[in-house]
């Protein structure tokens, strides 16, 4: 476990990409294939199933620390990580590591999951246990991350593949679609993952998303000239409009079916329908598309689809109340080929030609005619009314991408709604912020009242944070747990992309994707916006 | 602070002491920091630890709290019963000041700035080894070493601690070097500095630079390419504040009680009763009141301390 410990350390305690580059390699490099392969599952940013419960550790904590409950949990509060608050409390003496011989994959499958067989909690309290009085502060925190959920030191799985791809010698966009789907962490794996070829592909393999960028400038958005400048002849440009929905990709091989959505989960349990309708495609397909809620012709509201997401198993008034359906923009498979590397004209004819026998469930994205860019921005300003969120604008003449390849894929998204509104509570956040309130309530006024519309936790920097919180805890009115309910003086204006009724929030309305835009400190309170003037936005 | 006639003041940092007042009273150590924050012009008068000064129907005098050069607790007795004001204070070893003076009274006021049992400091020459250490491999990949410390105090108790590991002179941020100086006429030592000159261009490769928070992500700061960053404050003991601000290295270093010693100190003076201000008060409270001490948060409204927000402003 030395080294791997030595690595997360290494990882921390610097903010530079290469030097965290270069020590992966040097991990990679040196470890054996069940710990390259652990490692790379928890440096991705993957994580055990459950293995004990959090409310059991801190019963724990408590137990062993001899603090009383409650300061465990203003401590942990504090400290915003269970992990660290079990290590800073606990693991705080100079011992040498009992585990530093072992290797990653030995802890993790003899000592970590092994803790899921054992039958009793008290048999669990003293193996954990057992770490926290053994184990030096850093292994302690390590094993208690492990344990607990994901690694969170600043990587991401490109740049991991980008280490891989430097042991390897392989191309990342190789190294990252074998590291999509779902895999078992273990030497063979490893071994697939360096090889020159790993075989067969994976039947289920989902290949990494083509992603976008807006196309904006902060603040405000470009004028037409201005897009033409950047993107030069629209003839170039195919454009499509901006669903609302869940990225998914729909696969069809060897008579199976799976749907993955963007965050790599398989999905296709949840959307039957769609499962059902893939059976028409022939073998060896893989679509790019949209999950939309979708009836009459038209997309329902998000919150339609929402309804869904949660359901493993939908049942029958479910899927009879909130239908879906794909809506295909790309093709990236076709005949069992990975077409990717064709330009975008090509694949599109391919899919058009497919959609042909499209089922019901499966549905064309339509292209935007345009031969001039006004004509395409006239298009857009209809996006709210349609219930899309903009356009995107594809290069005709581009691959399709790993990740978000600037100038291959743009969104030009319509301008949000903004508000005036009123700051009512404040909350910590989580993690690196959990000593600072930066989570917070937003209001309107109803007649002589405030009726909280929104909560919103980004859009103001590092300064105008520190700011706030300095002004929150001087002007606080109560407390009620976390939370602290503030003087009524402070507006904000926020942004949003959608408005709908609601009959769960007393306001009667919801909006979507609420964040700060600026802190208005020239307003007073009384100049902030009504609920009415919001309801004239619903659709 | 109200404005008065009279300011009895602990130390010198800017929660502690403003302008306002027609006389201060400081401990000598504290006065010619107090001249330069608050100006030459202000009537302060010095006495000595332990000098009782008769005060209308009551006794005061000021002691040693081991917080930074010149910081003091105050002593307040009348009729026999005697408060004591901690101001800020800590208890570890501390070249730069006099130690902290254990004073029994009946009422303590005390800080309770890292009043949580998380907050607990790993000794200075420890922490003083580490930051050596990673000046020395930064040195080694040819980058500057970029350090952010509270100008008064820290930045100070850094250069002392550092001056028995190594000749190296520093290279410090101008409020740095003002405080730095009158540390130098009252007798601490140091590691040479160096100013960071505005003019002149110059290579900080493997250097050491010690600038205030403030300095960070300034124009300043442009001038030391490829630099290494970090952070010397009590708060780097949690992860998450380091990374919030994005420094590289957190290192643990802190001029406040920790946990321990809070808890230690109390019950060091004996009071009856503790009243606390900064920080954590709530917290303190209420584990003293279950552990059957009279205690209650001290309500002298807003304070931003050198350390009492996470990150701070430099003062
Ligand atoms: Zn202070
Ligand atoms: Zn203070």
């Amino acid at each position: 476990m030395q080294r791997f410990t030595e690595l997360y350390r290494t990882l921390d305690q610097t903010t530079s990409t290469n030097a965290k580059v270069a020590a992966m390699v040097e991990y990679f490099e040196a470890a054996p294939g069940a710990d390259q392969a652990w490692a790379v599952y928890f440096l991705s940013g993957r994580r055990l199933r459950r293995l004990v419960g959090a409310s059991l550790l801190r019963q724990w904590l408590a137990e062993s620390s001899e603090l009383p409950e409650w300061l465990v949990e203003q401590t942990y509060a504090s400290v915003g990580d269970l992990a660290e608050t079990i290590a800073l409390l606990l693991a705080d003496r100079v011992v040498p590591d009992p585990f530093a011989s072992r290797g990653l994959a030995d802890f993790v499958e003899g000592d970590l999951l092994t803790l899921r067989g054992l039958e009793h909690d008290h048999a669990r309290r003293e193996r954990v246990t057992g770490w926290w009085q053994t184990l030096p502060y850093d292994a302690c925190h390590l094993v208690n991350k492990l344990m607990t959920g994901a690694l969170r030191v600043g990587v991401s799985q490109t740049l991991v593949a980008t280490a891989l791809a430097q042991v390897s010698g392989l191309p990342r966009p190789v190294i990252l679609h074998r590291l999509m789907g779902e895999w078992t962490p273990d030497a063979a794996f490893a071994a697939a993952l360096l090889a020159e070829d790993d075989g067969a592909a994976v039947l289920s393999r989902p290949y990494p998303y083509c992603l976008a960028s807006p196309i904006e400038r902060r603040p405000g958005e470009l004028s037409i000239d201005e897009v033409a400048e950047q993107l030069g002849d629209v003839a170039d440009w195919q454009a499509e409009w901006k669903w609302d929905g869940i990225r998914g990709q729909l696969i069809r091989r060897q008579s199976q079916t799976f749907l993955w959505s963007r965050g790599e989960e398989l999905i296709t349990g949840q959307f039957p329908e769609i499962a059902k309708a893939a059976e028409a495609l022939p073998d060896g397909t893989v679509l790019d598309g949209e999950v939309l809620a979708w009836q009459d012709g038209a997309p329902m509201p998000f919150s339609a689809l929402q309804r869904r997401i949660g359901r493993k198993k939908p049942g029958a008034k479910t899927l009879a109340d909130y239908p879906v359906i794909l809506r295909c923009y790309d093709l990236l498979e076709v005949g069992g080929v990975d077409v990717r590397e064709q330009p975008l004209a090509l694949r599109r004819a391919q899919l058009e030609s497919l959609a042909a026998t499209f089922p019901d469930r499966l549905h064309l994205s339509e292209v935007l005619e345009a031969t001039r860019w006004s004509a395409l921005a006239e298009q857009r300003q209809d996006s709210r009314e349609r219930a899309v969120e903009g356009l995107m604008l594809k290069h005709r003449e581009s691959h399709y991408g790993t990740g978000r390849k600037r100038g291959l894929w743009w969104k030009w998204k319509i301008e949000p709604h903004t508000v005036d509104a009123v700051m009512l509570y404040a909350q910590p956040g989580h993690g690196r912020r959990a000593n600072l309130y930066t989570d917070y309530t937003f209001a309107v006024w109803d007649g002589e009242l405030l009726v909280p519309i929104a909560k919103a936790y980004s859009g103001l920097d590092n300064q105008e944070i520190d700011e706030l919180d300095r002004w929150i805890r001087r002007n606080t009115r109560e407390r009620f747990g976390p939370v602290r309910s503030v003087e009524p003086v402070q507006v904000f204006e926020l942004a949003f992309e959608a408005i709908a009724r609601s009959t769960r929030h007393k306001s009667g309305i919801a909006v979507r994707f609420p964040r700060i835009r600026r802190w208005r400190k020239e307003l007073a309170p009384a100049e902030a916006d009504t609920l009415a003037s919001l309801e004239a936005l619903l659709p | 602070m109200r404005p008065s006639d009279l300011a009895l003041i602990t130390h010198a940092h800017a929660d502690h002491a403003r302008r306002g007042a027609t006389r201060y009273i400081a401990a000598r150590d504290s006065v010619p920091i107090l001249r330069q924050r608050l100006g030459e012009d202000q009537h302060i008068d010095a006495v000595d630890y332990g000098e009782p000064i008769p005060l209308g129907d009551t006794t005061v005098s000021f002691h040693s709290a081991g917080h930074v050069l010149g910081s003091a607790q105050i002593r307040v007795a009348r009729d026999g019963e005697v408060w004591v004001a901690s101001g800020d204070f800590k208890r570890d070893d501390d070249p730069t000041c006099a130690p902290f003076e254990v004073v029994p009274c009946d009422v303590f006021i005390t800080e309770a700035t890292f009043a949580l049992p998380v907050y607990r400091w790993p000794s200075a020459s420890e922490v003083a080894r580490e930051i050596l250490d990673w000046w020395q491999a930064n040195q080694r990949a040819g980058r500057p070493s970029v350090l952010f410390c509270y100008a008064f105090g820290k930045a100070q108790r850094v250069l002392a601690e550092l001056a028995p590991l190594t000749q190296q002179a520093v290279y410090v941020h101008g409020a740095v070097q003002t405080i730095t100086e009158l540390y130098r006429a009252a007798g601490v030592s140091m590691l040479e500095t160096l100013p960071v000159d505005g003019r002149e261009r110059r290579d900080y490769a493997g250097e050491l630079v010690i600038a205030p928070p403030g300095a960070a992500g300034s124009r300043w700061m442009r001038r030391f390419k490829g630099a290494q960053t970090g952070f010397c404050s009590g708060w780097m003991r949690v992860r998450g504040n380091r990374r919030r601000r994005g420094y590289d290295r957190g290192f643990v270093l802190s001029d406040h009680a920790d946990w321990p010693s809070l808890l230690a100190t109390i019950e060091d003076t004996g009071a009856s009763r503790v009243l606390t201000t900064h920080g954590h008060s709530d917290t303190l409270v209420r584990l003293l009141r279950e552990r059957g001490v009279d205690a209650a948060e001290l309500d002298i409204g807003p304070l931003e301390g050198d350390e009492d927000v996470a990150d701070a402003a430099v003062h």
